[in-house]
């Protein structure tokens, strides 16, 4: 009764997550927890109720069918867009008001559906530029080439090279990151991320355009980031056989709204997920 | 000469860039030397570095920031006329011309730069069109507020008055006279002074390019939604191009301001902007040896061809069409890849 009249008055209370967290992140306080977040464009409701808790190093997945407004999720947790209501807590701090530099600086990074990277710059650099907040030399340093400069810049060079072997692509670190093929630029955009020293990595729709044995590679080297960074990430997929492959929970959006939450099975399984996906089984229809 | 190869093709173009400048140097020293530039060239030779250094520094906008900016004469005049008074009110006090022409340069780049954070603040708010509409505002603002000023010295110090012509000094001498401009201002300007100015902004914009803040810089050019999303400050690296910008052409505008007895406000007007944006286009966005050798080359042209100076903007005007129009051209453009391949990765498609 006292949580009900405090929620009358206007105050936030915490819900109690839905969401499953691994056993091992259990005991650690989470890396992201949503509550109540929306946003309305105009008078659309874009995205509406969206709870959510996401444990250190798990690897969650979002899915749901085109338009039910996945990006649109990674767009307000990364503040592209401000939520019309509900809060995000980063690592147990509120996300309210900052900017999308801001909430990278506090361990958010992410790639883009339509790949952006630097396209006139080279592969090196777009990695470097991953390291900005990390590389702690001024302009005048930089201009005046003290020891300073020279000192961090070969640490950033090496530090580049070192990420961009995740992917075995430290021999391309000289090409013009525009030029690269499209599976080594969705690459790139991930080892940017990572250079940006993330403790969440939001992975927008990673094996699009990805031929099943880039798609296995791919899923070999999520679960091999995860491993070696000791972080959570959290992807956008359309792909199935990935989501269900490697994700520990799973989240499925329709218009949205959360309609299921749980492990791969539970979703699989789910009548309300196969509704949203196939249409309403008609009374002995065939598949 | 292995070591020549495994540099990297920016170290590269940097060199030859410092090369192409102090080469050029050294030939018309040795010109000079032996008497065989006439007069109107040598004239030339200080505009010739000034223009150098306005490209240069809008090319840190245009082509590395990647801001369209109608303005740049503008900071060039701010740095002009605080130049000449700089100079001129420390006449008597520092007796070595050099001595007086590097800190009149000093303070036309500080009063530049801070002209560059009072527009760039607002103005870098807006993107495209806006601001270049803005700074092109900005650029006609201050020629009509420095029509407005008079300044003088005398031996109380310096007076300024705004709108009133009358300086109540006694024997002083006037600097600032409204729309003449600057007046009885001593040339100390030399060919050598441009040639290190020129050489200072090289090596400010080749390390401010190839440095982690060039970097932003250049991110923030590419792919801004991407440049904030791995915790880019935006403003403040589209702010840090512009004001070293400004800076620079300050700097250049008091150079310019000290070469001649007498400068007025009308000649930094956006003819002089358009004609550096020119340099700028004409030498290629983000090439600065380009952009060099452009200023040169079409600060030098009117004056080879006197009789034809009427025609100059019509010409101007329709080498920038050909040009764009080159530019745009599918074929031309991999015709030209396929010549100089600049990169590994433009190599492999073309």
């Amino acid at each position: 009764m006292a949580e009900k009249k405090q929620f009358e008055k206007g105050k936030m209370v915490p819900v109690p997550s839905v969401s499953i967290i691994p056993e091992r992140d259990l005991d650690k306080t989470p890396i992201l927890e949503c509550s109540h977040l929306g946003i309305d464009f105009g008078g659309l409701t874009a995205v509406n109720e969206f709870n959510i808790t996401v444990g250190r190093t798990e690897i969650a997945g979002l899915i749901g069918p085109n338009g039910a407004g996945k990006t649109t999720v990674f767009n307000l947790l990364t503040k592209v867009y401000q939520p019309t209501r509900g809060t995000i807590l980063l690592d147990g701090l509120d996300t309210h008001g900052k900017t999308p530099a801001q909430i990278n600086r506090m361990g958010i990074a992410r790639t883009f559906q339509n790949i952006r990277l630097f396209n006139n710059l080279s592969v090196e650099d777009n990695v470097k530029i991953g390291l900005h907040n990390q590389e702690k030399y001024s302009m005048f340093s930089g201009i005046l080439r003290l020891p300073k400069y020279w000192r961090q810049e070969k640490a950033a060079h090496e530090r580049a090279l070192e990420l961009l072997s995740i992917f075995n692509m430290e021999d391309l670190a000289d090409h013009q990151a525009g030029s690269l093929p499209y599976g080594a630029q969705r690459r790139l955009e991930i080892v940017r991320a990572l250079a940006t020293n993330p403790s969440l990595l939001l992975l927008d729709e990673p094996a699009a355009g990805m031929n099943p044995s880039e798609t296995a590679e791919l899923m070999e080297n999520i679960v091999k980031i995860r491993d070696t960074f000791q972080i959570a990430i959290m992807l956008i997929e359309h792909d199935m056989s990935l989501v269900m492959g490697i994700c520990e929970g799973i989240c499925v959006l329709n218009f949205g709204q959360i309609i299921a939450k749980g492990t791969a099975e539970e979703i699989q399984s789910n009548p309300t997920v196969i509704e949203a996906y196939l249409g309403k089984q008609q009374e002995g229809g065939t598949d | 000469m292995s070591k020549l190869k495994n540099m990297k093709q920016t170290t590269k173009t940097s060199i030859f860039t410092y090369a192409l400048v102090i080469a050029a140097y050294l030939v018309i020293q040795a010109l000079l030397g032996r008497g065989m530039l006439s007069r109107s060239t040598q004239g030339q030779l200080v505009p010739i570095c000034c223009y150098i250094v306005m490209a240069l520094s809008l090319n840190l906008v245009v082509g590395v920031s990647g801001e369209l900016s109608l303005g740049h004469a503008g900071f060039m005049s701010v740095g002009a006329f605080s130049g000449a008074v700089a100079a001129v009110s420390l006449e008597g006090m520092v007796g070595s011309p050099a001595l007086r022409l590097a800190i009149a340069m000093v303070a036309g780049a500080a009063l530049a730069a801070v002209a560059g954070v009072i527009v760039g603040v607002p103005a870098l708010r807006l993107q495209g069109d806006y601001l270049a509409i803005v700074t092109l505002a900005f650029g006609q603002i201050i020629v009509n507020i420095l029509q407005c000023v008079y300044a003088g010295v005398d031996g109380g110090g310096l007076h300024f008055n705004f709108l009133d012509p009358e300086l109540h000094m006694t024997n002083g001498t006037p600097i600032i006279s409204g729309p003449k401009g600057t007046v009885s201002v001593t040339k100390i300007s030399s060919f050598t002074a441009g040639f290190v100015l020129v050489l200072i902004s090289l090596f400010v914009i080749l390390n401010l390019v190839n440095s982690r803040s060039g970097r932003a810089i250049m991110a923030v050019r590419d792919n801004r939604i991407a440049a904030e999303s791995v915790g880019i400050n935006v403003t403040k690296y589209r702010l840090m191009a512009f004001v070293t910008a400004a800076a620079l052409a300050g700097a250049a505008g008091a150079l310019y301001g000290l070469n001649y007895s007498s400068v007025a406000p009308v000649k930094f007007d956006y003819n002089q902007s358009i004609l550096v944006l020119v340099f700028v286009v004409l030498g290629g966005l983000g090439n600065m040896w380009g952009s060099i050798i452009a200023a040169a080359f079409l600060t030098i042209l009117p004056e080879a061809m006197r009789g034809f100076e009427d025609y100059r903007m019509l010409v101007y005007a329709i080498v920038l069409i050909l040009v764009m129009l080159a530019t745009n051209n599918d074929n031309l453009k991999a015709l030209l890849g396929r010549l100089i391949p600049r990169r590994k990765g433009a190599a492999d498609n073309g």
